[in-house]
């Protein structure tokens, strides 16, 4: 049966089990969105293709499911770029679709010409240009294989007019379905080394005091419970870095949250004592290892990932195991089971009372709210984290709230936690809690996110209102790009340069309220939680609430850039660890 | 050149489609391993291209090098050649000034390398060689005096030797 471009697009992104796209039309792609209106397809129309490409990414990070954005070209698929990139560096499955000129117009600059897949080459894991329509089906069969196996990440199909277009001869072509894929360069390995697996439970036997280091493979993996499973069995303690928070629930007696430059003292400070690491599915991001040759001196490495490419990139591993980790982690866990009975591992019960000595001496603190001041953004938090439910779903921007929300909300369920921790993309909260609403609609999801932050990429909260996906945002407001406030009055000697932005401009209510969403301001301590309590009750449309913080406020604990985590600065009422 | 640095060379097979070429220099470039030398040609198999890149070892070590290779779609396999195990050839073609009085010492420069003699016209010649990098490099440098006008090379190419494929 013949068939053309357009249609085989539609049919098998259906195929591969899409439900919802993400997108804004325009030239290139219009004739693909003819063939959308008979789709089973939701289609969210974005109000900027940066939006489609971030909600993709709060869509897959809440679902597991690769988020699907499809724009046009030259402007809108460079609008795109700054998704992919973040995709890339947090592994999200996404796949975007990008019209192109026509096949005879390409390299001509023509209108709203760009070399997409030259330009998104270095932030996709991999690209195409569609060059026969008949490539169509085969290519989207390998795009979701692509970004959905081995190390998630975004791909790209760039997709000329012409081989979309009904009308065009070009487009024409015998329909079939994709069998299989013939990508002979693409076989990624998921089933561990049970050599490897054996090296590294003899290390963790002989370990005095190990410790697990989990990062964002976890999740990828969908390891969480094997993760719990092990660590119980072991009876070893836990860090979750930025991207693994939710991957072991905070209330675990096991759990010692996340660690690194803003990481709590325990967690950063279990990491420099440990004599092991059993590192799962993290990447020794510098975030984490503050000054490479002062991290972690004394350990020994159990790195297990499922991109070789990993090891001994940033540092050394005794033990490299590449793989799924939650193949890895069950494999670990029969092979500990076999030889726990025989073998007595050293006694850690000093190690232990270390690791409570720690947390006891310094628990996350900040100061008492005092008149006059902005509230508290650790305190608005925490009652955002206690009058919502537990299986709350945070989305947040990058910043000093981000830092904040990591460190105060308690993450007992995995995939509760949405944020760009590689790329470190402002604006990411608004449209990554749109993409997890509609995604997960049944769940309340909330975006935690700067004044900074939600000026890049608000818009889209007209999207939200229109397309009934009811978002609730907290924007923590306290007139300044806090976080670079917060280096220069530590390392520039209080010279602010260009980091206020004045809370009062735009009216956060206001601008809530044009967008058709309801707009709440709360200035004093006593107003939190009714707010956050009306906010809760509102299902109908999206809710923002400007919670007006205090700009001098700092995150706590810090590890000065360029400095070993052993100098972690700790909250000022708690001296020098 | 090519003998002063520390290098590895890797044949690296890739699948023969537009845009690889991109994708293995753009991944050079952005991770900041530095090429050596680079040539790159269809194979047999209409469907792969063979790729001989020679790496400086300095730059970048060779495990990321080949696995962050290895990352691309597109690339099939990637093989270190180690000298002793392989056999690696260069081109060079070059067009050497012939100044009056200058023309025995360069025949007798062409003789001893067993250089092939490509064109002569006047007070010029282009000669070619093919050899190891470490033969083409004294070639060239021997000619330097009478003055290059032009010169390509080729970059390595090399091969397993026959009992090491």
């Amino acid at each position: 049966m013949k068939t053309n471009g357009g249609k085989a697009l539609m049919k098998n992104l259906e195929a591969e089990g899409v439900e919802i796209l993400f997108g804004l039309p325009g030239g290139a792609i219009l004739p693909a969105y003819d063939p959308l209106i008979d789709s089973s397809m939701r289609h969210i129309l974005v109000r900027h293709e940066q939006g489609a490409g971030h909600m993709a990414e709060g869509y897959a990070h809440a679902t597991g499911k690769p988020g699907v954005a499809m724009v046009t070209s030259g402007p809108a698929a460079t609008n795109m770029v700054t998704p992919l990139a973040d995709a890339m560096l947090d592994s999200v499955p996404l796949v975007c679709i990008t019209g192109q000129v026509a096949s005879g117009a390409i390299g001509s600059d023509a209108f709203q010409e760009c070399d997409t897949t030259g330009i998104t080459m270095a932030v996709t894991k991999h690209n195409f240009l569609v060059t026969e329509a008949s490539e169509i089906p085969q290519v989207i069969h390998d795009a979701f294989h692509i970004a959905t196996t081995g190390r998630p990440g975004p791909v790209l199909i760039d997709i000329p007019k012409d081989l979309v277009d009904p009308n065009n001869p070009a487009s024409q072509f015998e329909d079939y379905d994709p069998t299989g894929h013939n990508l002979p360069g693409y076989n990624p390995i998921t089933e561990p080394d049970p050599l490897k697996i054996q090296e590294a439970v003899e290390l963790i036997l002989r370990s005095e005091r190990p410790v697990i280091y989990s990062g964002g493979g976890i999740l990828k993996a969908r390891a969480a419970t094997q993760l719990r499973e092990l660590a119980e069995l072991l009876d070893v303690h836990v860090v979750t870095t930025l991207m693994n928070r939710g991957g072991f629930p905070d209330n675990h007696p096991l759990a010692l949250g996340m660690p690194g430059m803003h990481g709590n003292y325990t967690a950063v400070t279990v990491l420099q004592e440990a004599d092991l690491l059993i590192t799962l599915g993290a990447r020794f991001d510098d975030r984490v290892t503050g000054r490479l040759d002062g991290f972690a001196p004394d350990a020994k490495i159990i790195h297990a990932d499922i991109d070789p490419a990993e090891f001994n990139k940033v540092r050394f591993a005794d033990v490299s195991i590449q793989g799924d980790v939650g193949k890895t982690i069950t494999e670990m866990i029969s092979a500990l089971n076999q030889l726990q009975q025989t073998r007595e591992h050293p006694d850690r019960s000093e190690w232990k009372s270390r690791i409570s000595g720690w947390k006891e001496r310094f628990p996350l603190v900040y100061d008492e709210w005092e008149t006059g001041e902005g509230l508290k953004p650790q305190y608005v938090i925490e009652q955002l984290r206690d009058l919502t439910p537990d299986d709350t779903i945070v989305a947040s921007g990058v910043g000093q709230h981000q830092m904040w929300a990591s460190q105060f909300w308690h993450f007992n369920h995995p995939y509760t936690w949405i944020n760009s921790g590689g790329l470190g993309t402002m604006g990411f909260a608004v449209p990554a809690a749109i993409g997890a609403k509609a995604g997960v609609p049944d769940r309340m999801v909330w975006a935690i996110d700067g004044d900074g932050c939600f000026q890049m990429t608000n818009q889209e909260l007209v999207t939200a209102r229109i397309e009934n996906l009811p978002v609730k945002i907290a924007i923590l407001n306290n007139g300044y790009l806090g976080m670079v406030r917060q280096w220069q009055e530590l390392f520039y000697d209080e010279r602010y340069s260009e980091v206020h932005l004045q809370s009062d401009l735009p009216d956060y209510k206001m601008l809530a309220e044009s967008m058709g969403c309801v707009g709440i301001r709360v200035e004093s301590p006593e107003e939190v939680q009714p707010a956050i309590e009306e906010a809760n009750e509102i299902n109908d449309r999206p809710v923002v609430i400007d919670f007006r913080t205090e700009a001098s406020e700092n995150v706590y604990p810090m590890v000065p850039a360029g400095k070993s985590n052993s100098d972690v600065i700790v909250h000022p009422s708690q001296g020098t660890p | 050149m090519t003998t002063e640095t520390p290098s590895h060379t890797l044949v690296v097979r890739v699948e023969n489609k537009p845009g690889v070429l991109a994708r293995v220099a753009g991944l050079f470039a952005r991770r900041g391993f530095n090429i050596v030398s680079l040539a790159v040609a269809p194979t047999e198999n209409t469907l792969f291209s063979r790729l001989t890149i020679v790496v400086d070892a300095e730059s970048a070590p060779l495990e990321q090098v080949v696995k962050q290779l290895d990352k691309l779609i597109n690339v099939v396999d990637i093989r270190e050649l180690a000298p002793a195990e392989s056999i690696a050839r260069e081109l060079i073609l070059v067009t050497v000034q012939v100044k009056d009085g200058q023309e025995d010492r360069v025949m007798k420069n062409v003789e001893t390398f067993e250089a092939n003699i490509l064109s002569v016209g006047p007070q010029k010649i282009m000669v070619s060689l093919s050899g190891n990098v470490d033969q083409v490099d004294k070639f060239e440098a021997s000619l330097e005096e009478f003055g290059i006008i032009e010169i390509q090379r080729t970059g390595t190419i090399a091969l397993a030797n026959i009992d090491n494929i």
